[in-house]
């Protein structure tokens, strides 16, 4: 006789992804066997290249790096908004501001899971109200997770754009949200899992699916 | 972690340095110009205090705020406690309405522990009598880990009245755990009998000389005098006390340069602290406070906001 609580108890894929994606490789039983880690289906080459198209996207639609922010959702959004704003670096010679955002406090599916401690939300110091603001995020599942990094954003400033670059969009989205630039669109089924390790954080770059 | 935080023995160090690393976080909330955070949006506090309170009262109801909570205080005066109604029927009366977590204070030790088996919602302790005051412990330890980087291997003075406070019973658990060693300076009449058992930690030690302790110190929390506590006869003049144990001008200059000083407040000054160490600029009087807020919400964040421990999941 509670309809309306499923959403709460129904755990979001979103949130489970995130879930696996801050256990260290040294915890994870599966990321050091290569066949229960599953199929690659990028690698490092491959991962290079899709940044570099995606910089070059990137400038091509906000006409240069200019009032440019890239900012990287936790957590493997972060490394890959740095590696973005080095490839911007090298191309039109001007540094391009970073940062990162946590969206912990803004998930819809807070109360499904036990709680855990943010990560930190780091902005330039001339905030966000005026910028492009490029979110960064490694793969793009339901929108959830997008959807709580825009109310999180209202809270921080007004920026004057704000557009997603994704490595990965895997399709299923539960909600209207859609990436500007995506590394790779990749169809998937809900049973399956996709991950990506990046050499920041894991000590290699690949994406893979299982 | 525990579902209520009634002592700091609900949590281990694990605990303690995740609700620091929130309480960072929260901290930054502060200097945000949309001081709100939507982590409790719906969920219900009460603040219940049988006790006056400023700053403890108004710093969990701030931190409820900025958490989007509802945040309700209710004080024993002018509330039904005072024409006479129990503790428990007090408790559950509130419950009852249909809220998420509850916020003591009590003159009486154990308060928060009882109410928290009379219902089924998280219960903070937010003092209880002479017994525990475990969010003021946590905020002196975030103050502290932010000024000095570590308490592992400091020496940390707590020094005053001993034994009607709360505040230091939470905090010599809470420090030696994070690894801090824990000199408590009191005279002999504010001593409580056998406090030298109170902790098996290394390095918790007692005296009654302040001037020999301080030297050694990386830190110095100073505590209130509780006048409101002492039928009289703990010594025999304020001026007395102050010159024994009192943080006077004379006392920093035996600190190490940039010792930080804490006092949980509100201060007796020319008391137990002069005028010149509460306003010193290693004075962290203020920086508690501020702590105070994000360290709450920090809390209520990891007690309220997850999934709750009830099978039916109908807390909302």
């Amino acid at each position: 006789m509670e309809p309306v609580q499923t959403s709460f108890k129904e755990p979001s894929r979103e949130a489970e992804k995130e879930g696996r994606s801050v256990l260290p490789a040294s915890q994870n039983p599966k990321a050091h066997d290569g066949t229960a880690a599953g199929r690659i289906v990028l690698d490092a080459d491959d991962i290079s290249r899709a940044l570099t198209r995606i910089s070059h996207e990137i400038l091509e639609r906000n006409k240069g790096a200019e009032d440019l922010l890239l900012l990287g959702l936790h957590t493997r959004g972060v490394p890959l908004a740095r590696r973005l704003a080095a490839n911007i670096a090298a191309v039109e010679g001007t540094t391009v501001a970073t940062g990162s955002l946590d969206v912990t406090m803004y998930r819809d599916d807070l109360r499904s899971h036990p709680t855990r401690a943010p990560h930190r939300t780091e902005l330039p110091a001339a905030g966000i109200d005026g910028k492009t603001v490029v979110l960064v995020d490694d793969v793009l599942y339901s929108g959830r997770t997008i959807r709580a990094a825009l109310d999180a954003l209202s809270d921080l400033g007004r920026p004057a754009v704000v557009r997603l670059a994704v490595l990965v969009d895997r399709g299923h989205r539960e909600l209207p949200i859609r990436a500007d630039h995506v590394g790779k669109n990749l169809p998937t089924a809900r049973s399956e899992r996709v991950s990506l390790r990046l050499s920041e954080i894991d000590g290699e770059d690949e994406v893979t699916i299982q | 972690m525990n579902r209520h935080l009634l002592s700091i023995d609900d949590l281990d160090v694990a605990d303690i340095h995740r609700i620091f690393t929130t309480a960072a976080e929260m901290h930054d909330v502060q200097r945000r110009e949309v001081k709100k955070l939507p982590a409790l949006r719906g969920r219900t506090v009460i603040n219940l205090f049988f006790e006056d309170s400023t700053r403890t009262r108004s710093s969990f109801e701030i931190a409820g705020k900025w958490l989007s909570a509802d945040v309700i205080n209710l004080s024993a005066k002018g509330s039904s406690a005072s024409k006479g109604e129990s503790l428990r029927d007090t408790a559950m009366t509130v419950t009852a309405m249909g809220i998420d977590g509850l916020v003591v204070r009590h003159s009486a030790s154990g308060a928060a522990a009882q109410i928290s088996q009379w219902i089924d919602v998280p219960v903070i302790n937010a003092g209880d009598g002479t017994h525990e005051h475990p969010t003021q412990a946590l905020l002196d330890g975030y103050t502290l880990t932010r000024r000095l980087g570590t308490l592992e291997g400091k020496h940390v003075a707590i020094v005053g009245d001993v034994t009607h406070s709360r505040v230091f019973r939470s905090n010599v658990k809470s420090l030696t755990k994070l690894g801090a060693s824990v000199t408590v300076v009191a005279p002999p009449t504010l001593m409580p009998a056998g406090v030298g058992d109170w902790s098996k930690e290394a390095g918790f030690a007692t005296s009654w000389d302040l001037d020999s302790v301080l030297p050694d110190a990386d830190a110095v929390m100073m505590l209130r005098v509780q006048r409101e506590r002492m039928s009289g006869g703990f010594f025999p003049t304020a001026r007395e006390y102050t010159i024994g144990y009192g943080l006077t001008r004379g006392r920093l200059d035996l600190l190490k340069p940039g010792t930080p000083i804490l006092h949980p407040g509100p201060m007796n000054r020319g008391l137990e602290i002069s005028p010149d160490a509460a306003d010193a600029a290693d004075s962290l009087v203020l920086d508690q406070v501020s702590s105070g807020v994000a360290v709450r919400m920090s809390v209520l964040y990891h007690l309220l906001a997850g999934e709750s421990d009830k099978t039916d999941g109908g807390t909302a």
